[in-house]
């Protein structure tokens, strides 16, 4: 039983990192239709961005989190600005290409810079785990769960309150009628990409200090968001928080119950039954045809 | 404008043509390691270390009256690639004898390939027992297959009081057939096996095999992986509570990055390791490791990587000397050499002896292993 108690609380602090990794590309992917290979770069861009903040610029930790975020905004909003832009209205395997470049090129700029030997961020939290019971999770840990929730709701809130968010589905369902209703369907490319790329970083930024930060840790990290976003649906922000934790429960349970062996299996697994059954994803948002 | 495109072919053939001249004044070595990738650091180191060992040969009057030189090229930790690296240097780069490619996966994707061409390629990492059984006469390993880690430790199971001990390996040819090895070993001691865990190659959060490992009534759990994983599991052993005995193998565990990563989470472990740089006096042969240490800090580079680039500066002596044995840098005679030498290894003499099915039998020496342990941020040696 008690192991059990310790699977579902693992459960829950990897399902709050697995739907931040999620939102930020379900914006992206779901909402803009880019095939965003950069997404993991941009997780391991905020990670390294809180390894220099902490420790070559001898920030405070919780001051670094913001200026990670910010970094990837930025980062976000460049790479919208020369690679997407340019290439709008073209073909999705002409993006798809290019986005694949982008990856390899900043994935390689990151082991050149940083080189190949792991590098680790110091936090302010002790490193006695709290213990509850016949549990325990470390305070770092509650910290990132608390943090990705409050993104999470900043992001729905954004998306489904704000003018700002109303502007960009109606962008993304239909340019033209937006454009014609005064929103800068430009300035909307640009903020939306900055914005799931800005999530991608904060994802980094909280992981890099739980793991061990290095120039590949966002291959994994970029699967696993691909995998919840069709999972939860394309475009749908609890769609994809649902999704996180549902793929870190099979995870959790897979490796617990059935077989360590399998652990990443089990979530793919899942994902092939959901599209068997509801090729749109659990929770897909409703398409206009046409 | 047509003109200067027309004569900027002529140069490069020209170009081509005299670089191809030099380059027969030379000896090469290729060298098959990831440098991008899961095991990018690791490649790094060891290819760090043989360029050390290259220059000292090189500063000595070379081998055979030419310069050495290393062809590296990166099997971007990808079995498929490795292969791809391999043919590369035997065909287009025209090598004689290679070294690599530090993961047993990787060195068992160009296996095949050394058959193909029959050219012979020293092993200066891998574990996996399945290297040097299958019959591959151009292997020669100089790093210790789990078998002989495992024969190593079986000494001192008692003195630790093993009991029951469970497993948490990385799942590939390395980590399985650690735990295959370490487990029948661990069965003629009477000691009992309990659960294997498995992870993957690039897994970061290993919470759930080690919330189950918590759970069971083992007191030791053997880990085998390279340092990062190993840096992770630590700190999520401990943010768990898990309080059991860790004992890694394999050689890959660069403990100085482990107690700068892991810190507290990092004391009380111990890891079967296959060299002593922390105690140079300790180790067989203490004068040729003290001018490695110097000349590695020398080069500025990373102290903690000693444990995993000695490795690279052993393999490149290894094949020079069979270069030098032979007499002429061809690959069957480099072979034969290879059966013939005897050289001071940082860890031990290196000198190949059979293993495998009769008549194609690859090469494997004997290096030696130590048991060391993490107290308070330090390493200290425990006597095996």
């Amino acid at each position: 039983m008690s192991e059990f108690l310790q699977h579902l609380i693992n459960m829950l602090v990897l399902g709050g990192t697995y739907a931040l990794l999620g939102i930020g590309l379900t914006l992206i992917f779901g909402i803009m239709n880019v095939v965003n290979f950069t997404h993991g770069v941009l997780y391991t861009f905020g990670a390294y961005i809180m390894f220099i903040v902490v420790h070559q610029l001898g920030v405070n930790f919780f001051l670094a989190l913001p200026l990670a975020v910010l970094a990837g905004w930025l980062l976000g909003a460049a790479i919208e600005l020369t690679l997407l832009r340019p290439l709008r209205g073209s073909d999705i395997d002409t993006t798809m290409l290019v986005m694949i470049g982008a990856w390899i090129a900043m994935q390689s700029g990151a082991l050149w810079i940083w080189g190949g030997v792991a590098k680790s961020v110091t936090t302010p939290f002790p490193e006695a785990p709290l213990v509850l019971g016949p549990v325990s999770v470390s305070w770092l840990r509650l910290f990132v769960l608390a943090a990705a929730a409050m993104l999470i709701v900043v992001t729905y809130l954004l998306i489904n309150r704000t003018k700002l968010g109303c502007a960009m589905r109606a962008t993304f369902q239909d340019q033209d009628t937006a454009s014609l209703m005064g929103v800068n369907v430009d300035l909307i490319y640009t903020s939306t990409f900055a914005i799931g790329s800005s999530l991608a970083a904060a994802a980094g930024a909280l992981l890099g200090p739980v793991y061990v930060i290095f120039p590949q840790m966002g291959d994994l990290a970029a699967v696993k968001a691909f995998a919840i976003v069709i999972l939860g649906g394309l475009g749908n922000i609890t769609g994809a928080v649902i999704g996180g934790f549902i793929l870190a429960l099979a995870e959790e349970l897979g490796a617990g119950y059935v077989s360590s062996g399998y652990r990443d299996a089990m979530g793919f697994l899942i994902i092939i039954a959901v599209l068997i059954f509801k090729p749109t994803g659990l929770f897909a948002r409703s398409e206009r045809v046409g | 404008m047509t003109r200067t495109f027309r004569i900027i072919p002529a140069i490069a053939l020209a170009v081509g043509l005299l670089g191809g001249a030099a380059e027969a004044q030379t000896i090469k070595i290729g060298v098959n390691e990831p440098l991008t990738g899961a095991f990018a650091a690791s490649g790094t180191y060891v290819v760090n270390g043989a360029k050390i060992a290259a220059d000292e040969i090189n500063a000595k009057g070379g081998i055979l009256g030419k310069k050495l030189e290393l062809v590296i090229e990166d099997n971007k930790s990808n079995p498929t690639e490795a292969a791809a690296v391999a043919e590369k240097l035997i065909t287009s780069d025209k090598v004689p004898v290679l070294m690599g490619a530090w993961g047993s996966s990787l060195t068992l994707a160009v296996m095949p390939k050394l058959m193909e061409y029959e050219t012979p390629m020293v092993v200066e990492t891998s574990s996996s027992g399945k290297i040097t059984t299958t019959g591959n006469p151009y292997i020669f390993r100089i790093s210790p297959p789990s078998a002989i880690e495992a024969a190593a430790f079986k000494g001192i199971v008692d003195k630790l009081e093993l009991k029951k001990v469970d497993f948490l390996v990385i799942n590939n040819d390395w980590g399985r057939g650690t735990a295959e090895d370490f487990s029948k070993m661990m069965k003629e001691k009477g000691i009992t096996v309990g659960a294997v865990e498995t992870m993957d190659q690039g897994a970061q959060d290993m919470s759930a095999q080690l919330s189950k490992l918590k759970g069971t009534d083992s007191e030791t759990i053997i880990v085998t992986t390279a340092v990062d994983q190993l840096t992770l599991i630590f700190k999520q052993a401990a943010a768990l509570g898990l309080k059991k005995r860790i004992i890694t193998t394999g050689g890959s565990q660069n403990p100085d990055q482990i107690i700068a990563q892991a810190g507290a989470a990092a004391n009380g472990t111990m890891h079967l390791t296959t060299f002593l740089p922390w105690f140079p006096e300790k180790t067989p042969n203490p004068e040729a490791t003290s001018y490695f240490i110097a000349e590695w800090k020398k080069r500025g580079y990373d102290f903690a990587g000693c444990t995993e680039s000695f490795r690279g500066y052993d393999g490149i002596r290894t094949a020079a000397a069979a270069i030098e044995k032979a007499g002429k840098a061809e690959p069957a005679a480099i072979k034969a050499a290879l059966w013939d030498i005897k050289v001071k290894g940082l860890n031990g003499d290196i000198v190949f002896r059979k293993s495998g099915p009769e008549g194609k039998e690859s090469g494997q020496s004997q290096p030696n292993v130590y048991l060391i342990e993490i107290t308070d941020g330090k390493i200290g040696m425990k006597t095996l």
